[in-house]
Formats: structure tokens, sequence, C-alpha cells
């Protein structure tokens, strides 16, 4: 019901035709400012690694904005907004499932600016995958799993969203464009300052990334050398245990907050921001 | 208990001064402006989120360049479309989305009944944001010579400023016309705004010289302000910026004064229609709407 209830509320502000429209422009332009900065300075050489790796990285990370900012966005809705919080904290359910369930809505929306921007790449911007090269179980057995530990990764700012009042609307924002530089989202990691790079190598959209990659352009994808001694299967165990690690510490963060919010009664605070 | 003698006296007293004609829009501008400059600057995490969001796209940005082995100018280029990034946000969030907001709070039919000028309302909008925005970009702007290590060097200082005044004119005038029509779109206002983001980074080249993207495209993006103010000042602040401008300064100069003029006077029949629509229908005004 409230992964329903959050599709409403994302798509029936318009009609049809332009929800499609403006679920086509923004991931396409999106991608499309990375092609042709791309394009200028390579001018025009789309057959080299890094082209597949940069796109494929734009477009799988759009999940990270959607589903986690999503799941903490629906606190600043249903509290500023709609004013529904409390109605919700009410009612006999579960409110982090609740939460993860409006959350969904923003996955099925996500899912959708995903797709249109790896079929754009494929059939207009030379994007290579060969489809029957795709290892297609590490896939999906890595999207699962990362769309898990983004949605708990979104728990966790929904809990800090509830204890905070004015400036909640960024929280998720900001945690996503830091995300987007320490994952190496669009470029390899060996990029950035050597004494920024462990913080890319402890967050698991880094290694969640790279998998997405390796499972769509194979040796394409292992061709840079942060993780190119690491085996699928090693990648895979690391990704596994981190979003463990991050998945319990949100539950646990969530439970805090949630509990000093009741106490503190922000549950229906209202601050017109 | 108030003391009722001193109520009296409190309603027979005449008002010590009444605003009227130009000094009321003058004060109008003054005190719609006022919020935007000092106020927002007392809450200092909205500042500190200002300026570090338009930076995580400076710097990804920034690093994608490196990765690619870009010359150093790419650099100052995305740094300084950092900066103008500030201005578009502005004028989205704050400006274009800013009557509608104000109907959803019910401060819209206040502004309508009292006896000031809209457009002075507007222009204490876009005054504030303005100078709030600008320290914002100037800020991006620092950040990026003391991260990077970009260099600016100012072949024209006077035309320059022109171009910055004239973009920034156009640009507010722009947003003071979009207000009044996001109002007319209802509840669409908002994704309207959330559209006009990455579509219009990639058509004004806000990341990467415009003279990349095929004519008729730059061309039309042009009617954005930034696009040719950026364009202008690319070439006016970069020793080799002249090799990467669409058309000349002067021609773009010229082009930013016309948009000025055309945005300002569209802003004012538009907000006259909106007012109108607003006292006759109560339409506008309407909060569930």
């Amino acid at each position: 019901m409230a992964a329903w209830l959050g599709w409403v509320i994302e798509s029936n502000w318009t009609d049809p035709f332009l929800f499609a429209v403006y679920s086509i422009v923004k991931p396409i332009s999106g991608a499309a400012i990375l092609v042709i900065m791309y394009g200028i300075i390579s001018q025009g050489n789309y057959d080299n690694a890094l082209f597949p790796y940069i796109y494929l990285g734009n477009a799988f990370y759009i999940y990270v904005g959607a589903v986690m900012t999503g799941v903490s966005w629906a606190v600043v809705d249903d509290r500023e907004h709609y004013k529904t919080l409390k109605y919700m904290y009410i009612a006999p359910i579960y409110i982090p499932l609740y939460l993860l369930g409006r959350g969904v809505a923003r996955f099925i929306t996500g899912s959708i600016a995903v797709f249109i921007t790896l079929a754009a790449g494929i059939l207009f911007l030379n994007v290579k995958i060969n489809f029957a090269e795709v290892d297609w179980l590490l896939f999906f057995v890595t999207l699962i799993l990362g769309v898990v530990m983004l949605a708990l990764l979104g728990l966790l700012l929904a809990g800090i969203t509830l204890t905070v009042a004015r400036h909640e609307g960024f929280i998720g924002e900001a945690t996503a464009g830091a995300l987007y530089i320490f994952s190496g989202a669009v470029f390899p990691l060996d990029v950035l300052p050597e004494w920024i790079r462990p913080i890319g190598y402890f967050m698991p959209t880094t290694y969640w990334l790279e998998l997405l990659r390796r499972s769509l352009v194979g040796n394409v994808a292992q061709a840079f050398p942060t993780l190119a001694s690491f085996s699928n299967l090693e990648i895979l165990g690391i990704l596994f245990g981190l979003s463990l690690f991050f998945g319990t510490i949100s539950i646990w963060v969530f439970k805090i907050c949630d509990a000093r919010a009741r106490e503190l009664g922000l549950i229906d605070r209202t601050t017109n921001y | 208990m108030d003391n009722p003698k001193r109520s009296n006296e409190a309603l027979l007293r005449p008002y010590s001064h009444k605003n009227t004609g130009w000094r009321l829009f003058l004060s109008t501008i003054i005190a719609r402006a006022y919020p935007r400059i000092i106020g927002q600057q007392r809450e200092v995490s909205w500042l500190v989120f200002d300026l570090i969001m338009p930076m995580l796209a400076v710097i990804a940005y920034v690093f994608v360049y490196r990765a690619l082995n870009a010359p150093e100018e790419y650099i100052g280029f995305v740094v300084m479309g950092g900066a103008m990034t500030a201005f578009w946000m502005n004028i989205l969030w704050s400006m274009s989305s800013q009557l509608y907001w104000e109907k959803e709070q019910g401060n819209l039919a206040l502004y309508i009944m009292a006896p000031n000028s809209m457009m002075a309302i507007l222009l204490g909008m876009a005054l504030g944001g303005m100078l709030a925005t600008a320290l914002r970009a100037l800020a991006v702007t620092l950040l990026g010579i003391f991260m990077f290590g970009v260099t600016y060097t100012v072949s024209s200082y006077l035309q320059l400023f022109l171009v910055f005044m004239l973009a920034m004119i156009a640009l507010y005038g722009m947003g003071m016309m979009m207000a009044s029509a996001f109002l007319l779109f209802g509840r669409e206002a908002w994704h309207m705004a959330n559209l006009a983001q990455e579509p219009i980074f990639l058509a004004s080249g806000f990341y990467f010289p415009i003279k990349s993207l095929p004519f008729w495209v730059a061309a039309g993006a042009s009617i954005i302000p930034l696009t040719l103010g950026m364009d202008a000042m690319r070439q006016l602040i970069f020793p080799t910026g002249f090799e990467y401008g669409f058309m000349t300064v002067q021609t773009e100069i010229l082009i930013l004064a016309v948009l000025s003029v055309v945005f300002v006077f569209t802003a004012k029949v538009l907000l006259a229609y909106v007012e109108r629509i607003a006292v006759r229908e109560g339409r506008i005004t309407e909060s569930r709407r």
C-alpha cells in the first residue's frame, strides 16, 4: 500500500504524456552532459574503456538518488507537506516498512530512468553491450543487493531527517552528491587524491557500481586498476559485508532517532520550510 | 488586562508615516529583499549546504575532466559553470516557484491585497536573491581557485562587468516572468522547476563551451541569459577563452541587452494578468489548487 501511495504521489501531478517526457528528458540530459564532455576531449573516440565506465556508472547511480533519497524524503513529504506522518504513526503499521514502501515508488521511477538512459546509450551513443556476454546472474544479484543496501541507507537518512528541522531536504541530496564523488561513479577512484580514496573503498556503492559494470561489459570494466586485483566473487563478498554493516547501523540509527523524535514530539512538527 | 486609556490613545494616534508612490515602491523592494539578504544568512546550515551542493557537482565534473586528461581551461570552465549554477537554482527555486509557495502558505493573497506593487515585490525578491547568490557564487569560485588551482586573466574588466550585469538583469527578469507563469501551472510548478535543471545545464553549456553543441541548439539555448553570459565571461577571463567562444563578446552583450528589456517587460505584462485573475476569480490565490 505504501508503495502504491508513493507511486500515485510521484505520478499523478500531470497527464501521462507530460510524465513520460519528464521521465525521459531528465535522465537523458544528465547523461548527455557527460557524453558531450567526453566527446569534446576524446574527439569522438567512444571506443575507449573509460566511456562505458562513465556512462554505466552514471546510469546506475540514478538508483542512489532515487531509492536512498526517496525513503528519507517520505518523512519530509508526510510531515511537512501533507502533514500525515502523525496519522501514520498512530496507525497499526510498522513505520520503517512504510517508509521503505514509499521508497519502492522511487525505485520504479528510477528504474524507468535507468532503463531509458541505458537504451539511449546503446541505441544512439555507442555504448557497446553484448547481451550474449552479459553475466545476468551476477547482474541481478548485484542489482537486488544494491537496491536493498540503498533502501537501508535511506532509512538511516530518514531517521536523521526525523530529528532535524529546516534543512532535512538537503540531507539526502548532499549524501547522494558526496557518494557520487567517493564511489567513483563517473571516474576511476585513482583520479582522486590519495588521502581521499580510503573513503571510497569503505563505501558499498563503489563495489556495487564496479560489479554492475563488470556484469554488463566484463573485461572493459576490469581494465581500471582500482579493483582490478579482485575477482567478481571477492567484490560481491565485500559488497555483501559492507551492506550488512551499513544495514545494521541504519536500523540501529533509525531506532534511536525514532525514539528521540517520539520523545521530543517531533513527529507532527512542521517548520513551514 | 490592557490599560483602556492607553489602548484608546493608540487608536486615536495618527499614522506617524505612510509611504506612497515611488517611496512605497522602493520600500517594498527593500522590505522583500531584506529576508533574502539578511534573513537567509541566519540559517548557517543553509549557507553551508548552498555552498556544498554546487561544489559536489563541480568536483565530480573536474575529476571527469582530469580522468580524460583535458586541458586545464576546462577545469576553469567547470568551476565557473558551477558558480553560475547557484544563480540558475536561485531563479528556479527562489524566484519562479516562489509565488506558488507563497500561495501554498497563504501569503499570496496578502501580497495582492496590500497597497504595494507586485512588481516591487518581485524586484525585491530578485535583488535580494541576486546579492545573496552572488556571495555563494563568489565562494564557489574561490574554492575552485584554492582546490583546483584555477587562474583567471581578465582581458577587459569593463566588458566583464557589463556582461555580468546584463546577464543578471536578463536572468532575474526571466525569473520574474517565470514566477507568474509557474503560478498558472498549479501543482505542476515543482516538477517544472525540477525539469529545468539538467536539461538547462546541458543546453546552456554550464560544464563545457556552448560552441561544442550544434549551431541551432546553441542558438536556441541562448534564450537563457546564462548561456551567452557564461560564454562571454569565459572569453573574457581565460586567456584561450576566445577559441571556445560561440559569438563575439560584443554581439553577446547586444543580445543580452535585448533579452533584459524583453524579459522585464514580459514579466510586467504577465504579472498584471495574474493580478487580474486573482482579483476577478479568486482562483490564483486558492491554496488548494
